[in-house]
């Protein structure tokens, strides 16, 4: 291991803050600083963007458009992921759609679910109030729970339930009777047109609405004007009142930190388990609680707590990956996808063969994280995938890695350096354990002699270096972040 | 009559909460049309069963299986203190424990009971995304296929030589059982588990043929699947599929329709294959839903509810109803729902004993009354 402390560190932040980084870019970011790249990740801009404008897609790649099938809003956001400058917008929308799981089998409405992805990248690292109301507006979110049935004098409770259990304080701090105010008060919350767009999307259909986008509508006439008493305070609560009192409420900073902290930190207990499990780290939690009130729920200003802290400088490879990471993070290291082909379908549709098939959660509860990615199935999908990305020589990245490769090592390195040279330059990975690494020398090593002053015309030490760097991404170390 | 070491029990979860009373319908019951002014069916349109119960009109291929008496319908399953949350619903199911959260599968432990050295990692088998937590339990293999036919290690690798060079070093870096922490140890025995699993279940459709043409949605391909490596004879005896979802707070009607048609065709494709290999004496269908939903509809659909039903299917099944209905009287309700009359528990106890031949009692938490439907 030769990278430095810093290079680690750096390598760690943008692992976290986005989906990993490049030898290049690890010390392009080193040279402005830890702090300084987290100011600019949390004021994501698109400039010097490297992906085409969702117009652009529209009208020349409409394989993977949303209108066409069902599945296109995720290719699209996977092509975004992969190819965006400014992966902490990214990665705070996969964070909320985590959260705010809505999905395809039931709404049929592709514009809409990527509409929503474009509000979490929007409002995703501002005020949680604002981003809680703009969800609550969010048409495909009230068509997801049921919103449209939440009539005056006829509540469907949907919603009010789930944005108490699911999206803000978490089970036990409110009651039965909370949660039907709260649908009372969200009353009249529906979209335009809604029982002639719900008839649509329940045949299932793309056209004629079915691809155009719905929008939010607030029927006053259909609103319950009542007094109603929530969480002990007594009003004529409107949903945007609700959502006020909820977002001041001490269990929503501390359902929301630790929701970021099992994101951003380390891996918690399942969700359903919050209730009787403490969190990994008490201090931590009550840290980003604290953050989270005191900047008047700013989510910038709890990231950016967290990303200076000790807690988080010290959980390396804390977490497993979760489909998405694992497969943007060795898309954006290989370089395989530059444009909206159809190698983004295939990304997209093999994130959801490890068990995260985006925009479509299993349930509004999103998916059983942390160890729960990992079972024998999932693992062959990931090892198979990395393995074919990072083994694959032509890949512009990996021409990269192995052009480095070149650089820093001579004629007669050892199977040893030479893999401590591409543990380094594909992340750098710590081998935890003596055996991975062990086995990768071994593997050089039986090969006989590797050469790598020659790959222009060693053709054989050219896919040796392949397999090597594909056995790395096949390592246990590489599914964790 | 089969022994149990060749016995294999098939889970169908139905995901979402399945509206119990548009399953299986009390379709005389004018407290069920008071209740349900708009989320009903008309009683012309039902599959009578009996004088009072019917089928869903969409259940077609189920009522075949119940006419040759191999249905059993386990009515107003539930248990104590119902949770309307589908998640934790969902895990009690799956742990088999209403009172606290724990982390180990119902399934995953009768694996465990069946085969206790883990020798043979395919002895459970997940058809699907994901690994459900009925079948998760530290040390207890369980094969997860996504897909049946393109399932193995390294198939991309640029020639079989290089494969099998770049698969025995990865037997090496996954071969450390002691690791640095518990998630490196889970991810080292996962590896070893598909090694050992991949090489296997690659062999299960070559060696499989059928004059059945399932239907194309998820869960018959599923079911496709499982039929496959079960001819395959490599000794799996638990599977698992889901279908949904069922969480149908709005439209019910034609969704409700369509999920039932869609499962109904799929027991029926699959059945088909059973009989066709004669393995229909030794196959359990078990088919659940986390919860039912309300009594009264919503206007377009239906909320959270308590109170549900199962089904068992199978050629050793012995059909007809199990439980009671639970009546839809206001004085008899929960808070607007079902009372449940069965623990769910009560069922998992009669196929882990009476058809699996396990010790029931540690692996449902406690000591439950069987069912006859075995």
């Amino acid at each position: 291991m030769i990278a430095t402390e810093g290079f680690q560190l750096m390598a760690h932040l943008l692992r976290r803050a986005g989906f990993g980084a490049t030898y290049t870019e690890i010390q392009e970011q080193l040279s402005e600083g830890y702090e300084s790249t987290i100011e600019t990740y949390l004021q994501p801009s698109d400039s010097d963007s490297r992906h085409l404008e969702d117009d652009v897609i529209r009208r020349y790649h409409s394989d993977i458009h949303e209108s066409r099938i069902p599945e296109a809003p995720g290719s699209q956001w996977v092509y975004r992921m992969v190819t965006t400058n400014s992966p902490l917008e990214e990665k705070i929308a996969l964070f909320w759609h985590g959260i705010f799981a809505t999905g395809f089998s039931k709404t049929q409405q592709g514009p809409s679910l990527f509409l929503q992805i474009e509000t979490f990248r929007e409002l995703g690292l501002g005020k949680f109030d604002d981003l809680l109301l703009a969800i609550s507006k969010d048409p495909v979110m009230i068509m997801w729970l049921d919103n449209q049935d939440n009539h005056k004098g006829a509540i469907n409770e949907n919603f009010g339930r789930e944005l108490l259990e699911l999206f803000s304080m978490g089970i036990g701090n409110y009651t039965e009777t909370d949660i039907k105010e709260c649908a009372r008060a969200f009353t009249g919350w529906t979209l335009d047109n809604a029982e002639y767009m719900e008839a649509r999307s329940l045949k299932a259909s793309i056209w004629p609405y079915g691809g155009i986008a719905w929008h939010y509508d607030y029927r006053d006439e259909d609103h319950d004007h009542g007094a109603k008493e929530f969480l002990g305070e007594r009003g004529n609560f409107n949903g945007d009142d609700i959502i006020e009192i909820i977002c001041r409420n001490p269990a929503t900073a501390r359902f929301i930190a630790r929701h970021i902290y099992d994101f951003f930190v380390a891996d918690e207990a399942p969700v359903p388990q919050w209730p009787y499990v403490p969190p990994v780290d008490p201090d931590a939690i009550e840290i980003l609680a604290d953050a989270y009130l005191q900047s008047n729920h700013d989510i910038s200003s709890v990231l950016r707590v967290l990303f200076n802290s000790d807690f988080f400088k010290q959980s390396r490879f804390a977490r497993v990956k979760c489909p998405a990471e694992f497969v943007v993070g060795a898309l954006r290291l290989s370089g395989a996808i530059s444009e909206p082909t159809l190698e983004i379908n295939e990304a997209r549709a093999v994130i959801g063969y490890m068990g995260q098939f985006l925009l479509n959660p299993p349930s509004v509860e999103g998916w059983h994280e942390g160890q729960e990615w990992i079972n024998s199935g999932a693992l062959v999908e990931r090892v198979n995938f990395a393995a074919k990305q990072l083994s694959n020589v032509d890949n512009p990245g990996v021409k990269n890695i192995i052009s480095e490769l070149t650089r820093q090592t001579e004629e007669h390195s050892t199977p040893e350096f030479i893999v401590d040279r591409c543990l380094d330059l594909m992340g750098p990975l710590t081998m935890t354990e003596d055996d991975t690494k062990f086995a990768l020398v071994e593997h050089v090593a039986n090969g006989g002699d590797l050469n790598l002053q020659n790959l222009d015309t060693d053709d054989n030490s050219l896919q040796r270096v392949g397999d090597l760097l594909g056995l790395i991404a096949s390592t246990k170390e590489y599914h964790r972040t | 009559m089969s022994t149990n070491d060749d016995r294999a029990v098939v889970v169908i979860q139905l995901t979402g909460g399945n509206d119990y009373l548009n399953t299986v319908i009390p379709y005389n019951n004018e407290l069920y049309f008071d209740n349900r002014p708009h989320v009903y069916h008309n009683p012309d349109k039902v599959i009578k069963l009996d004088d009072t119960l019917g089928l869903n009109p969409s259940m077609g291929p189920i009522k075949d299986l119940w006419d040759e008496g191999n249905v059993a319908i386990i009515n107003g399953i539930g248990y104590p203190e119902p949770n309307r949350s589908h998640f934790r619903s969902m895990d009690i199911w799956h742990t088999a424990e209403p009172t606290k959260v724990i982390n180990e599968g119902w399934l995953a432990r009768a694996i465990r009971d069946i085969d206790p050295s883990g020798d043979n990692v395919l002895t459970g088998l997940n058809l699907g995304r994901g690994l459900p937590r009925a079948l998760a339990c530290k040390g207890v293999p369980v094969a997860s296929v996504g897909s049946l036919e393109n399932y193995g290690l390294f198939p991309d690798a640029r020639d079989e030589a290089a494969r099998l060079e770049i698969l025995n070093t990865f037997t090496r870096m996954y071969g450390g059982t002691v690791g640095r922490d518990a998630v490196s140890e889970f991810i080292s025995q996962t590896g070893n588990y598909a090694i050992k699993g991949a090489d296997t279940l690659r062999t299960a459709p070559q060696k499989y043929m059928s004059s059945v043409e399932y239907s194309a949605n998820p869960l018959s391909q599923s079911l496709r699947d499982a039929a496959q490596v079960m001819f395959a004879d490599l000794g799996t005896r638990v599977f698992y599929a889901q279908h949904g979802s069922f969480d149908t707070h709005g439209g019910e009607l034609p969704v409700h329709a369509t999920l039932w048609s869609e499962v109904a065709s799929a027991i029926g494709d699959f059945t088909d294959d059973l009989k066709e290999h004669g393995r229909y004496d030794n196959t359990l269908i078990l088919m659940f839903s986390e919860f039912g939903r309300r009594i009264k509809d919503n206007g377009s659909g239906t909320d959270h509810g308590s109170g549900g039903v199962a089904f068992c299917i199978g050629g050793a099944v012995e059909g007809g109803f199990y439980g009671e209905y639970p009546s839809l009287k206001e004085q008899n309700q929960l808070d607007g729902d079902l009372r449940f009359n069965n623990d769910f528990r009560e069922t998992y106890s009669t196929i882990l004993d009476r058809w699996l031949g396990l010790d029931p009692v540690h692996i449902v938490n406690g000591r439950f009354e069987q069912f006859n439907f075995i």
